[in-house]
């Protein structure tokens, strides 16, 4: 189906999840993802799949776990307060090297904090999704479109490395239609084989032991060591970008999901008034494109969040130091303007100049 | 207008269709090829008796989706015209229900009201002031085609409630005629 729908950023994620082959959702109800769990309770029954409304956000991610030990795509979704909750058994997944897709449609935090949007989990995603030595790939979507196709690449990229996977999107984007062309459905005979899972043998082969336990140090330190030349492979192949006006860019403008669409308003903006701005936008916030961002050229880089500042420390990381980096932002689920930006872009624009 | 880029705001009450209503215009734009976003208020803000949504058609990729300048608004209530008034842009267009707002102060030139809650209930069409008010938008912006705007309605009205499309089509049609005589 070519069809361009119309169509939720959290519907968009839920139809292309079935596209991917995904049969199995768990989830328990918090704004501003619930549209995305309504959409599989509407659409998995009648597709011979489970939908699954737990009794709470730990019991959904140890559902995940246990459907993905037996070898089936499946997804839990959530928004900040819930996906905390989740990050133990996010954790006991990356430590058994199991596959399965992680939503997060971000709201304004601590705490409680706003059901509007925010982006204030990005340390969370990039950095902390639970105790012990792991990452996980971490996806930003900045359109409709993307909350598609990202959804689609990340069962794929869950099941070619094993590893847990998360869509960080966030209200604004979850709430929001936009015209969308879903991905093919994949052909259910052409999913990876996973002989590693626990999904029945009739005594044809030794058992397969789905575990994050490993009280022998040295099997734990071979298993962790593994695991990071995993790593390696994904920061090689996986890194996803978007540059926009770069090419002659003074000023680059550092901004994901969206953020980055206001960011992409200011820059216009700015160009038209003869600044000479760009975007840099990762896809990925985990593995970072921290050489895409080193190859701009920029003689400044303002970083736009709507947080108080957290994906500027991948920024300054990225750039050591070799160029002035700033940061503007806002958060608690106010949306800054294209207008405020472009007051900041015009401000570094200016003190380049003398 | 129709070739120029519509950033509109869609405000009521929650129940009036404000959310629809923006939908179909939205909907119209993707029929025309253009790119369009959707955004809703949600939350606290709709429980608490108001409901609205920013509508961008755009020959260009959309920034923002969050309308802050609109150069179309189409309110419902009192409330939403007090409140969102002020933020029109300078020539843009104010389409209001009549029945519910009283407009006071200085308004754009652009401002049409129609009197859509009664109109439709006089024409038994209850409930569908939303889309008299689409009606009367389409009029005077020429945002897209009657074809793309009752095509429109066809797509977004869901298949379990087809007997709703005609209707929806005799309000948009009621409230185009209207409009053309303001």
């Amino acid at each position: 189906m070519t069809e361009k729908v119309l169509m939720k950023g959290n519907e968009a994620i839920a139809e292309a999840a079935l596209r991917a082959g995904c049969r199995h959702f768990f989830g328990y109800p918090i704004t501003p993802q619930t549209e995305l769990a309504a959409y599989m309770a509407r659409k998995l029954p009648k597709m011979g799949g489970t939908y699954l409304q737990a009794e709470s956000e730990i019991a959904a991610i140890n559902m995940l776990y246990g459907a993905s030990a037996a070898g089936v795509r499946a997804m839990t979704s959530s928004s900040s307060p819930g996906i905390s909750l989740k990050t133990e058994g996010i954790s006991y997944m990356a430590g058994a090297d199991l596959p399965g897709v992680i939503v997060n449609v971000q709201r304004g935090g601590p705490g409680l904090g706003s059901i509007q949007p925010s982006q204030s989990d990005y340390f969370q995603a990039t950095r902390a999704m639970g105790h012990g030595d792991f990452y996980l790939p971490v996806y930003a979507p900045s359109t409709v479109q993307e909350m598609a196709d990202l959804t689609y690449v990340a069962f794929d990229v869950a099941d070619g490395y094993r590893t847990p996977v998360v869509i960080l999107a966030d209200g604004m984007l979850g709430q929001m239609m936009e015209p969308v062309v879903m991905p093919d459905a994949a052909d259910p005979a052409s999913l990876p084989a996973k002989p590693w899972a626990a999904s029945g043998h009739a005594g044809a082969r030794p058992h397969n032991v789905i575990n994050s336990l490993h009280l022998d140090s040295e099997k734990l330190y071979q298993d962790n060591v593994r695991r990071f030349q995993t790593y390696e492979r994904i920061k090689r192949d996986e890194v996803r970008v978007e540059t926009y006006r770069i090419e002659d860019a003074d000023v680059v403008v550092a901004a994901f999901g969206a953020a980055a669409r206001i960011a992409r308003s200011a820059v216009n903006a700015a160009r038209e008034e003869g600044i000479r701005a760009g975007l840099f936008r990762p896809i990925t916030l985990w593995p970072y494109p921290a050489r895409a961002l080193q190859e701009c050229r920029a003689r400044a880089v303002l970083t736009v969040e709507l947080n108080m500042g957290q994906m500027v420390e991948d920024v300054r990381l990225a750039l050591e130091g070799a160029t002035p980096v700033s940061f503007f932002g806002k958060c608690g689920g106010i949306i800054p303007t294209p207008d405020e930006v472009l007051d900041q872009i015009r401000g570094i624009a200016e003190g380049l100049g003398e | 207008m129709m070739a120029q880029q519509m950033d509109a705001v869609f405000a009521g009450f929650g129940g009036q269709g404000v959310l629809f209503a923006g939908k179909v215009a939205a909907m119209a734009g993707l029929i025309a090829g253009r790119e369009v976003s959707w955004l809703p208020s949600y939350g606290p803000e709709m429980r608490g008796g108001t409901a609205n949504c920013s509508v961008t058609l755009s020959d260009d990729p959309i920034g923002s989706p969050l309308v802050l300048t609109p150069n179309v608004l189409v309110a419902m209530n009192q409330p939403s015209f007090v409140r969102f008034v002020p933020e029109v842009m300078d020539g843009g267009l104010v389409i209001f229900d009549e029945t519910l707002v009283s407009p006071e102060g200085a308004l754009p030139e652009l401002t049409f009201g129609l009197p859509a809650t009664k109109m439709v209930e006089d024409a038994g069409l209850a409930g569908l002031a939303n889309m008299v008010l689409v009606g009367a938008l389409w009029e005077k912006s020429g945002f897209c085609t009657e074809a793309e705007l009752l095509s429109a309605v066809d797509k977004c009205v869901s298949a379990s409630r087809q007997a709703l499309v005609q209707k929806n089509k005799q309000a948009i049609m009621l409230g185009a005629g209207a409009a053309r005589d303001l």
